[in-house]
């Protein structure tokens, strides 16, 4: 993308601007500081070169006052470099609300991304400018790690968990994503583009050469009907397990009393290790899905379960689990 | 020569392999660290000409995974951790303190033994089949995922950690039980004090990562549970036991290399360090507060975001020993008598590299950039800039300091300057455009990139070709030395530490007589033996901390 020798890439996201003025405080500090003990030693260097053979320095021991003053203004300043670098990374590691979720996938090595309608790419990705992109992460084999150097963002793909990162791109254009965690052979041409559209042409995009067919709530209703999950997770909450209407999103009441969000790596780990967390008045009568479902089937899954919010919340059930649920 | 000493005091290879005298054993371990160091300079050389073009110039994709995973674990595991430690410490901490060996002799040996059993192992790793996984393991591409040879190379990583511990655990012992009469804490050479506190860090690190590698083999044998998620295991618990290693790990490479500039700098000014007390709290403290801050290293990995600040906020606290060290260092130069000889530019190229590889880590220690930089070429410079030019730089600054007494002879002084800004100029011309291309988005470990990225490679590869010119020199002018160099005599420099005071090279038991000390460390004002013009500058206007 770039021609000439730039020093840094391009800003296409709401973090790059503030990732490069990072940069920029940090380099000036560390400017000062490097310049100012390279000038000390030089000038040292040839004032106090050695004059005669058998000559000695002044004896001089140290200085607590100095001391303290170089221990105490550095620490002072990396603070600051410690929470300006902490309000960013805040910021990146908690998505606003209104985001667009993008399902991304990474195996040996190849990049799988699929759209909110179904919609799948291969080392592609369409995002339209100005939205909030929440990217949720999964991997098929090894650690993979999804970077856009024109965003300034990066994430693990960790299996066996989800990673989610978000950001909003500023900018229409193309631009290079890189796999940046070594993941074996052919780490280094596990990338592609993210391309940053007007919001018009991605909806035109979109609808273009999308098929229902593929609309992952779709496909994850089907996998619900052939796993038999809807045998015990009946809707209305009368059934053995505890209604999904409008889990998704909704606080959880577990058995050991605290409370958890039921986010996507909730529902993750609710289908692959059933018995880590259960909803209060509940048995542990689920059998685990590890290593029955690909991480597409996973994504279907979720995906189906987050479309039951719009459905009619049931009478029992509510998506919190009642403390007086069926023994 | 007409005296004996710890080279001539016994013939033939038994005498060698045998020997439990500290100063062989440092000659043993500086022959194998030195074999490493090829190995890995070769795979380095290879790495970089493949770079040259974009789309790679020299291998396959599989054998440059190999190349830099083998060239990260030789020169980590057995060139750069055992370097200055088993070599100059070895060496010198016995004579510096004015014992006649180290508290375990024979133990030493055995340090000597564990490694090149542990090294034969990753040899053969590297002979059949290679390893792919870099240096750092992650699981589980090495446990389930790697086609390489991983199972002998963790095997040899494993058993090469005992040599580490029971080279830390020598060096504790005889610090405390072995020193001179009159050779208190706070008159102990600052190398001994940074070795103390290396030897702290090998002793309660590296079981750690011993076991963490053999946790991922037995995973790779027996297929069992412990990173691979598949199997219930978490991939992100393998960082976690990594790293908490690993990160002091670095402390184990450049605490050592600070020590050698610590003697070096105050003997080339010819006055007292400055601060001798922090210099020496600082090295205790950088291996303490080293210890909390592994995590930094996962920034990116979906770890909490409590635990990323506190992680950041540590790395933080860390910076500020070693800048106490640098600014130390720096102010002694002051009203100093400075010499322009080699080892003076090795410790003052040590402190400019240093430098701007400690700084470069508050890039990296800062959340918000981290997003960004990690895992990338960035990162690559940053730790070359710490390992090889602090770490490397302080190990050859090292090697000619103290070449006189190991040898008896001095090398060829213009020719070991010039080497010495080699090493300096080449090292910057590699290393300086990888931070330019990391910020720039070029992820690590790729064999091939996009071709907006070549002209920073290009001028990387040549520095490359200058950096190792200024590594061949002093292979091939210090071996020259050994036969032709002049004879160097006890104190050349003069240098006020103990090892100074006896013979050139030393006799087996050190010294001929118990020596006691009666002065405080680096001070020339009061030593007539050093026939130098001692005090006379001006009255010794002292002040300060001690």
């Amino acid at each position: 993308m770039q021609s000439q020798l730039p020093f840094y890439p391009e800003q296409a996201s709401n973090f790059a601007p503030h990732v490069d003025a990072l940069m920029l405080f940090i380099t000036g500090i560390c400017l000062f500081f490097a310049v100012a003990i390279t000038a000390a030693i030089v000038i040292f260097f040839f004032k106090y070169h050695r004059k005669k053979p058998d000559d000695v320095g002044v004896p001089i021991e140290g200085d607590s006052r100095l001391e303290a003053a170089w221990m105490v203004i550095p620490l002072i300043l990396a603070m600051a470099m410690f929470g300006w670098g902490a309000v960013v990374y805040v910021d990146y590691r908690h998505a606003p609300q209104d985001t667009l979720d993008v399902y991304v996938i990474g195996k040996q090595w190849m990049w799988k991304a699929q759209q909110p309608n179904g919609m799948k790419e291969i080392n592609e990705l369409h995002v339209p400018v100005g939205r909030n992109i929440r990217l949720i992460l999964a991997s098929e084999d090894v650690i993979h790690d999804f970077f856009v150097p024109a965003f300034r963002v990066k994430m693990d793909v960790v299996p066996g968990h989800y990673n989610t990162m978000w950001f909003r791109p500023t900018k229409p254009g193309r631009y290079h994503f890189f796999c940046s965690q070594y993941c074996g052979t052919n780490h280094a041409i596990m990338g592609g583009w993210v391309t940053v559209m007007e919001p018009s042409d991605y909806a035109a995009w979109l609808s273009g050469s999308s098929g229902g067919s593929a609309d992952p709530v779709v496909a994850g209703e089907k996998l619900f009907a052939e796993k038999a999950c809807a045998t015990c997770h009946v809707a209305n909450g009368a059934g053995r397990a505890p209604s999904l209407n409008g889990v998704y999103g909704a606080p959880v009441l577990l058995a050991d009393g605290s409370t958890v969000t039921a986010d996507e790596s909730y529902i993750r780990e609710s289908i692959l290790q059933p018995n880590a967390k259960i909803v209060a008045g509940y048995q542990p009568l689920m059998p685990t899905f590890q290593g029955q479902l690909t991480e597409e089937q996973i994504l279907a899954l979720t995906a189906y379960i987050k479309s039951l919010q719009s459905q009619p919340v049931p009478a029992k059930g509510a998506g919190i689990a009642p403390p007086t649920g069926k023994k | 020569m007409p005296h004996e000493d710890y080279l001539n005091a016994a013939y033939g290879i038994r005498s060698w392999l045998l020997t439990t005298d500290h100063k062989r054993i440092a000659l043993l371990w500086l022959g194998s660290v030195t074999f490493f160091f090829f190995i890995g300079g070769i795979f380095a050389t290879m790495i970089r000409i493949h770079l040259l073009t974009p789309t790679g110039a020299l291998v396959t994709p599989e054998t440059y995974n190999k190349l830099f995973t083998m060239h990260g674990v030789a020169m980590i595991f057995f060139f750069l951790i055992p370097s200055i430690p088993a070599v100059l410490g070895n060496f010198l901490i016995p004579m510096m303190i004015g014992a006649k060996d180290l508290a375990f002799p024979k133990i030493n040996l055995l340090s000597w033994y564990i490694y090149m059993i542990g090294g034969c192992f990753v040899l053969y790793s590297f002979g059949t089949g290679g390893l792919d996984t870099g240096w750092t393991f992650y699981t589980p591409l090495s446990s389930v995922y790697s086609n390489s040879a991983v199972t002998p190379a963790v095997i040899g990583i494993f058993i090469n950690g005992f040599s580490s511990i029971l080279t830390g655990l020598n060096f504790i012992v005889t610090i405390h039980t072995m020193r001179a009469p009159g050779m208190t804490w706070f008159r102990l050479p600052l190398f001994a004090w940074a070795h103390y506190a290396t030897s702290l860090v090998m002793i309660l690190g590296t079981p750690v990562v011993a076991i963490t590698l053999l946790l991922a083999g037995l995973e790779r044998m027996f297929h069992l549970g412990f990173f691979n998620p598949a199997l219930g295991g978490d991939p992100i618990l393998f960082q976690h036991l990594f790293w908490f290693y690993s990160h002091p790990a670095v402390y184990i490479m450049v605490l050592p290399a600070m020590g050698v500039v610590s003697e070096i700098i105050p003997t080339f000014a010819r006055k007292p360090i400055f601060g001798y007390s922090f210099i020496a709290g600082s090295s205790i403290a950088i291996a303490v507060i080293g210890f909390l801050v592994w995590a930094h290293h996962m920034f990116v990995t979906g770890e909490s975001t409590y635990a990323a600040l506190t992680f950041s906020f540590l790395s933080y606290l860390v910076a500020i020993p070693s800048a106490v060290k640098v600014f130390n260092w720096t102010s002694t130069l002051y009203k100093g008598s400075i010499s322009w000889d080699t080892p003076m530019l090795y410790a003052l190229g040590f402190i400019g590299l240093f430098v701007i590889g400690g700084l470069t880590g508050l890039f990296l220690a800062c959340l918000g950039l981290d997003i960004h930089i990690h895992d990338t070429y960035f990162v690559v410079a940053h730790f070359h800039y710490i390992m090889v030019g602090g770490a490397v730089m302080g190990y050859v600054g090292g090697i000619h300091f103290w070449w006189p007494k190991i040898t008896g002879r001095l090398y060829p002084e213009a020719l070991s300057r010039a080497a010495a800004v080699t090493l300096f100029v080449g090292f910057n011309l590699t290393f300086f455009p990888q931070f330019i291309l990391g910020y720039l988005g070029m992820p690590r470990r790729y064999h091939t990139y996009p071709p907006e990225f070549q002209v920073l490679n290009v001028l990387s590869t040549a520095g490359a070709s200058i950096l190792a010119l200024g590594y061949l020199l002093p292979m091939l002018y210090l071996a020259w030395s050994m036969r032709y160099g002049k004879v160097a005599g006890k104190n050349p420099w003069p240098a006020t530490g103990l090892e100074w005071t006896t013979d050139s090279p030393p006799p087996t038991e050190n010294f001929h007589v118990t020596p006691e000390v009666t002065w405080e460390p680096y001070d020339y004002q009061n030593r007539p033996d050093l026939g130098l013009a001692a005090g006379s500058p001006l009255p010794a206007p002292a002040h300060g901390d001690d």
